[in-house]
């Protein structure tokens, strides 16, 4: 019998390493929280139960070509992108080192030229006409790059992201929305932030296609946004995916969840937990073994150890830095 | 040199710049085939087709974003937001955006964006097309602001603002577009962003000002001169950052100071400009400060009596300048 990952041309080592990025996005995350409790850094805001969402979605792209413009909680997609394990931890210390913002910015806010991955900031939705003029840029010059952007489904329902969605149509930019849809905005539930079944009906309004996919799936997203990818690059326009993906823990590390929703609905979700359902399916075509996961997992660890070593030893930048790059200096 | 009006400046700036880099492109609302609603880019879509001077849907967050986006992709957008007083939905990508690029990544990411947008009233649009916005974006670190006064600073100036490497919001006064006339040269040149230029050389008292009340306090100093009052007069031209030297210096000039805007007085420009003179030039003054600015209401009725009550003119401000003089 055919593989799903083999139907996809994807390699063993591909689907080890999408394995791999998975595991070291939850880790990364699992570590920030200990250190947030610890009282060694001021704030997390967590990726846990949409590393497949993110790493399907980001291995679509051309890591040289497209640009990234992703919001807080894309780990994922900014490890597959090129940060390591170190720049992730410079940024949760807050020290010079972070790629994104030399850390200025909280964590989770993404960026990094070399990367091409888009400085972003906090009110939701900035990003989306941001990847629109990145599409827009790529179309005047003629070149074949596309851009991503993502948002939760609460972020949906800011202006921007109307505005940005149907500037995109009018004009057919290569350019994929992708809603990574956990539920829940801070504590809002899906059911009093839309009330259309998917977010990705609304891609109608637009004149593009809306897709929506398991986001607990990390191969039907790759399989969608393989999709997506090769439309925009065609000339055929953009694309609306949504990803249902579930968040299995609180919105960052100042929210309690436990004031509105339950820990039976958590638990429930946990059985659904990506990483477990993609092990499974690398264990059932026989390209994981307990001995295999257990090299990944301890080299993942001791990645994770370094990283945090280093982060915590790196001193922080001057105060008056905090002076520099308002304007280009000349 | 020929004599242009400050609307052909504006054209002539954004046509050489297009001209002469690629890189450069128009998007807006209204901007290509209808060439703008005061005709601002009229002949830019016919030169430079419809991918360069971008007719746009009507949303000017995206108007402004999708240019940011575009920007930090390495182009020159130059976004028009059709009147200034439309700019508010665009406020959050001006102000949290934009404006913190370079400053939030440390320096990775620019954003050399210019955003034009007529402002200012007198020309019967009410509130909703009369008002004047620069003080909103004043007190924003990382952007820069210009309001020129005549068809030579515009052309020069704008061109600049497309060669920044930073946010420029780059205001029109859309009542000089077709009143103001004046020479402007052939061909290539810019003007430094952040300089003050003096209109008129005077002994008695100082005015700073900008925009349209550029012209209108010449008149007003051309009514007093015949009083005997000699008026020196002072354009601000660049409103962030405002050339302090060029304050200070106008302040020991005379003594006297009057600040002019078609702005509301509380938190506007002039309230920058007084704090600016009572820190670091105190001593050189004879006289309070002085302030003439729009009364303190949302923006211009659109009644003409109402209008006329709201607008200065060059005998209200001769009136101030008197009151200051005699001081």
């Amino acid at each position: 019998m055919t593989y799903k990952h083999e139907e996809l041309g994807l390699t063993r080592e591909q689907v080890l390493e999408m394995y791999r990025y998975m595991l070291l996005a939850r880790r990364l995350d699992e570590r920030m929280w200990i250190l947030n409790r610890a009282g060694k850094i001021p704030f997390v805001i967590s990726c846990q139960g949409q590393e497949a969402a993110q790493v399907g979605a980001a291995f679509a792209f051309d890591r040289n070509l497209d640009w990234m413009c992703p919001y807080y909680r894309d780990l994922g997609i900014v490890l597959v992108f090129g940060q390591t394990a170190t720049d992730i931890m410079y940024s949760a210390f807050a020290k010079p080192g972070d790629p994104n913002s030399g850390g200025r910015q909280m964590p989770g806010h993404y960026g990094g030229k070399r990367f091409h991955i888009v400085t972003g900031s906090s009110p939701v939705a900035t990003q989306v006409p941001h990847a629109v003029g990145f599409a827009l840029a790529g179309k005047l010059r003629g070149e074949k790059s596309v851009a991503f952007t993502s948002l939760g489904e609460g972020s949906t329902n800011q202006g921007d992201f109307h505005e940005a969605c149907n500037f995109a149509g009018v004009h057919k930019l290569p350019v994929i929305f992708y809603c990574e849809n956990n539920k829940y905005a801070i504590s809002i539930p899906e059911a009093k932030q839309l009330a259309c079944e998917n977010v990705a009906d609304r891609a109608i309004a637009y004149g593009f296609p809306g897709v929506v996919v398991d986001g607990n799936d990390v191969l039907e997203v790759y399989r969608v946004f393989k999709e997506a990818v090769a439309r925009a690059r065609a000339g055929e326009g953009p694309t609306l995916i949504e990803a249902k993906t579930y968040r299995l823990v609180p919105h960052s590390s100042d929210d309690d969840d436990r004031s509105y929703r339950s820990r039976e609905e958590v638990e429930t979700a946990k059985k659904r937990d990506p990483i477990i359902l993609f092990s499974a399916y690398l264990r059932e075509t026989g390209i994981l073994t307990d001995e295999l996961d257990r090299e990944i997992q301890d080299a993942i660890m001791k990645e994770v150890n370094e990283a945090t070593e280093a982060a915590e030893k790196a001193p922080f930048a001057e105060p008056e830095t905090a002076l520099l790059h308002v304007y280009k200096e000349e | 040199m020929a004599i242009k009006s400050y609307i052909e400046a504006v054209t002539e700036a954004l046509a050489e710049e297009m001209e002469a880099d690629p890189r450069v492109f128009v998007l807006g609302e209204d901007v290509g085939v209808r060439g703008g609603v005061f005709r601002a880019t009229a002949g830019l879509i016919e030169r430079f087709g419809e991918d360069r001077v971008m007719d746009t849907p009507l949303a000017e967050s995206a108007i402004v974003g999708v240019a940011i986006g575009a920007a930090m992709a390495g182009m020159r957008p130059v976004a028009e937001i059709q009147f200034a007083d439309f700019i508010m939905p665009a406020f959050n990508q001006i102000v949290s955006e934009a404006a913190r690029i370079r400053y939030r990544s440390n320096n990775d990411w620019d954003c050399p964006l210019v955003i034009r947008a007529p402002y200012g009233g007198g020309v019967h649009g009410a509130l909703y097309h009369s008002q004047s916005v620069e003080a909103l974006f004043h007190h924003v670190p990382g952007l820069k602001i210009v309001a020129p006064s005549t068809p030579y600073e515009v052309k020069g100036l704008l061109k600049a603002a497309i060669r920044d490497e930073d946010p420029v919001l780059f205001f029109e006064h859309k009542r000089c577009y077709r009143l103001i006339k004046g020479d402007v040269p052939e061909g290539d040149y810019t003007l430094p962003i952040g300089k003050a230029n003096v209109k008129r050389e005077g002994t008695d008292i100082t005015v700073f000002t900008y925009g349209l009340m550029v012209h209108y306090c010449l008149e007003a100093a051309d009514i007093v001169a015949k009083e005997g009052i000699s008026a020196h007069i002072v354009d601000l031209v660049t409103l962030k950052p405002l050339d302090k030297d060029a304050i200070l210096e106008g302040t020991a000039r005379t003594g006297k100071v009057l600040i002019v805007h078609e702005d509301n007085k509380v938190g506007g420009i002039g309230a920058e400009v007084s704090a600016m003179i009572a820190e670091e030039a105190l001593f050189e003054l004879d006289a309070p400060i002085a302030r003439l600015c729009g009364p303190e209401i949302p923006a211009m009725p659109y009644m003409p009596p109402l209008e006329k009550f709201y607008m200065l003119n060059p005998n209200k401000i001769a009136d101030a300048m008197r009151k200051l003089a005699e001081f």
